[in-house]
């Protein structure tokens, strides 16, 4: 390993990675650490907003559906890092403006906060299209028979329509996920140190940048060539009982 | 509904400290050694650091060292989320229109430094032509774009990268704080590859009067607390002590 | 566009949306703007040129990719495979950073370097926004490609190939033609993914418009005005984007296969 290594320019790379100080290993995990938190934060939030946005979308009025058809086109040009930048400021603003009005002293949004915030904000307009054509590819043939048949609309939602359409959405969420994974590193340039952020730190204050910025990217690999896996399990998963994809799939 | 908002307002503030007691102290994000970089369990150390840490406690503060992006910190210090910014930057002009200074901890020249034998003075007539680094929002890309303006202009996020592109040999010179230039001329690298020009011609509109405390417009209070901590130490040898760590002599400037 | 606005609560909202307009235009702070329009005019350019070269030489390059996988012997689709899954598998800021800053920490140790024709090209900053945005491109859209190619109807090949067409003619008259007319959509969207993958090239000091409205704040402390103007310029290039595909789909038969 520590010959291999030696061929990505640094002798020492073994040395630079290793675990404890003078290491970085550990400083590059906690990194990892950090934009996994953030991830997972984002992830939920959008979700959260994805199923609110895609039920109104589909169930709510005209102007329901142009006010939400605005904010995912929006979203959807804007890149992620002004939106970023743009939250990253006008966030703490708004919240203290807002938290104001009760009478309450600013407070200072952390790091990790605003980054779920935005990065959340950003997955919610992709999530709604997502989980919106997942709800539209239920056969409505089914609804309409639970209907016929008489099953209260709760009970319909939770057995039949939730069922069919977490098989339809799970591809298209799995992107997402691999999507807010590498979004963290924008977060790089706001200076929070996540892992990319950490990756340069390193990289920086030891000129090894090859060696730094390789370790980097085979951590994320194993975390997407994770994400991958476990959402494949999902898949499969939530497709017990239906019948296999027309075609054949990959 | 005053409790949902003042459980959102927890929510929010997971991971910042308890809200406005500790000072939260500004430093650029990006390594700016000898004052302050990273080392390896991601702990920030530096001449700087422990300036602020002694400043702190002399003036009795709950200091917190919070990184932030250097081209956002100004944004950052008037947004609120943080106090004070200790990060080598200049008292000038342009940025005292928009936030406070407090008295300078310190003060050093302005330094070009150049490949090895290219012959390049830090004049205008020097540079024409020549391809000159500096990092962004800084006196030295103000003092390069007024000075220099027949040079070729880069700019980096980081005093750093500008000296990787010279040693890569991308850029034919750099301009910035003679001490990072110094820390940079002791490397391998900068050993190898580059040799220092002289110091630019001195224009304290745009280089400032040296290096002080930021902090918001107005916020009278917390500047006396760091004019207060500078003065103490300062006078009881404590400023020394630790510039003596670094340091051959004092940087304190006239 | 008039049937677009014949409900009443579109043609309130289209209001409102211009009252909000002419309300920025007038209370926000805008003086800089006169002074900086070259800059400005320079960096939209660059932002533009970027994601049209890039775009084009990753398409090709995924054309390759897409159909290696597709169709190709196990030693090309396999290769073809791993290169898509490290692209996608790691962030495009580390992909720049490790291809500027990387190749950057090797040049000192060949100082012959600097005297070969490759240098001018090896000094500049855009090279390597360019090299790094094409692989990135090329790694996305083989995956779409790849997707596209298996989506044209066997039955078509099989005919074509029973007719005894030679095998490039078949490439080039039914299976790549077919297979761009499947991806249209999805390449209409992942151009304009890659319009919002340019302002990492700021990072590395190419000069483009987000890098310019970071500069504006640099230089006049303003913060808000100079974002604003920049996600309006990212929104009206994502619509001319999306038109110039919409208007590429209208001339192609709607059906397919």
């Amino acid at each position: 390993m520590g010959s291999l290594l030696a061929l990505v320019g640094s002798p020492s790379a073994a040395e630079l990675l290793a675990w404890s100080p003078p290491g970085w290993g550990a400083t590059l995990v906690a990194g990892l650490w950090n934009s996994i938190l953030i991830a997972l934060g984002a992830y939920a939030l959008g979700l959260a907003i994805g199923i609110g946005g895609a039920f109104g979308k589909v169930y709510g009025g005209p102007v329901l559906r142009d006010l939400l058809e605005a904010y995912t086109t929006l979203v959807r040009a804007v890149p992620e890092l002004v939106l970023i930048l743009i939250l990253y400021f006008a966030l703490t603003d708004a919240v203290n403006k807002i938290i104001a009005l009760w009478d309450y002293g600013p407070i200072q949004l952390s790091g990790v906060a605003a980054g779920i915030g935005v990065l959340g904000v950003v997955q919610g307009a992709y999530s709604t299209e997502v989980i919106r054509g997942a709800i539209l590819s239920v056969p409505h043939g089914q609804i309409e028979a639970a209907r016929a048949m008489g099953i209260p609309p709760v009970l319909l939602a939770r057995r039949i329509t939730l069922p069919l359409m977490l098989a339809a959405a799970i591809p298209g969420l799995a992107n997402l996920w691999l999507i807010v994974t590498k979004d963290t590193a924008l977060l790089a340039v706001v200076g929070f140190v996540e892992l990319t952020k950490a990756t340069s730190l390193a990289a920086a204050t030891t000129k090894a940048f090859f060696t730094f910025y390789a370790a980097a990217g085979v951590l994320y690999l194993i975390l997407s060539l994770g994400s991958t896996v476990i959402f494949h399990r999902i898949e499969r998963w939530a497709r017990r009982g239906q019948r296999p994809l027309s075609g054949g799939g990959r | 509904m005053k409790t949902l908002v003042m459980i959102a307002a927890a929510a929010l503030s997971i991971g910042s400290a308890v809200m406005a007691d500790p000072v939260k102290v500004g430093i650029a994000a990006e390594p700016y050694p000898p004052f302050a970089s990273p080392d390896a369990s991601g702990n920030w150390v530096g001449w700087e650091v422990d300036i602020i840490n002694a400043v702190c406690k002399a003036a009795e503060m709950d200091c917190v060292v919070t990184p932030v992006a250097w081209e956002g910190i100004i944004p950052s210090l008037n947004g609120g989320q943080i106090d004070a910014i200790m990060a080598s930057m200049s008292i000038t002009e342009e940025r005292m229109k928009v936030i406070d200074f407090s008295d300078k901890y310190y003060n050093t020249p302005t330094v070009v430094v150049a490949a090895k034998g290219s012959g390049i003075t830090p004049t205008p007539e020097g540079l024409a032509g020549k391809t000159i680094g500096v990092q962004v929002s800084t006196i030295h890309e103000a003092y390069a774009k007024a000075h220099f303006p027949d040079a070729v202009l880069k700019t980096y996020q980081t005093t750093d990268e500008g000296f990787q592109d010279l040693a890569a040999g991308r850029i034919d010179a750099s301009q910035a704080d003679s001490i990072a230039i110094d820390a940079f001329m002791a490397s391998d690298a900068g050993k190898a590859c580059c040799e220092i020009a002289g110091a630019v011609a001195d224009d304290p509109a745009i280089l400032g009067a040296g290096v002080g405390v930021g902090l918001r417009k107005g916020d009278t209070e917390l500047k006396e607390k760091f004019n207060a901590g500078i003065k103490k130490i300062l006078e009881d040898g404590t400023y020394d002590a630790i510039s003596k760590n670094y340091f051959a002599s004092s940087i304190y400037g006239g | 566009m008039i049937a677009f606005l014949r409900p009443v609560h579109r043609q309130i909202m289209l209001a409102v949306a211009l009252a909000a307009v002419a309300a920025s235009a007038f209370l926000l702070d805008w003086g800089w703007l006169p002074r900086y329009l070259p800059l400005i005019a320079q960096g939209v350019w660059t932002t533009l040129w970027l994601t049209v070269v890039t775009m084009s030489l990753g398409m090709v390059l995924a054309i390759g990719l897409g159909f290696a996988q597709a169709a190709g012997p196990m030693w090309l689709a396999w290769p073809a495979r791993v290169y898509c899954t490290i692209i996608r598998g790691t962030p495009l800021l580390l992909q720049l950073w490790l291809l500027y800053f990387g190749l950057g920490a090797f040049f000192p140790q060949f100082p012959e370097l600097r005297q070969s024709f490759l240098w001018p090209i090896l000094r500049e900053a855009w090279p390597y926004a360019v090299l790094a945005l094409t692989l990135s491109a090329a790694g996305y859209e083989g995956e779409v490609m790849r997707g596209a190619f298996r989506g044209v109807p066997h039955g078509q090949i099989e005919a074509a190939r029973a007719m005894g067409m030679p095998r490039f003619t078949l490439f080039r008259r039914i299976w790549l033609p077919q297979a761009l007319h499947r991806a249209l959509p999805t390449i209409a969207g992942e151009t304009v993914l890659q319009m919002k993958s340019t302002p990492l090239v700021a990072t590395i000091t190419v000069l483009d418009i987000y890098s310019v409205a970071r500069r504006v704040t640099q230089d006049t402390f303003i913060v808000y005005e100079p974002l604003v103007l920049l996600a309006i310029v990212y929104i009206i290039i994502a619509g001319l984007i999306v038109l110039f595909f919409r208007k590429l789909e209208a001339r192609l038969p709607a059906r397919m296969a």
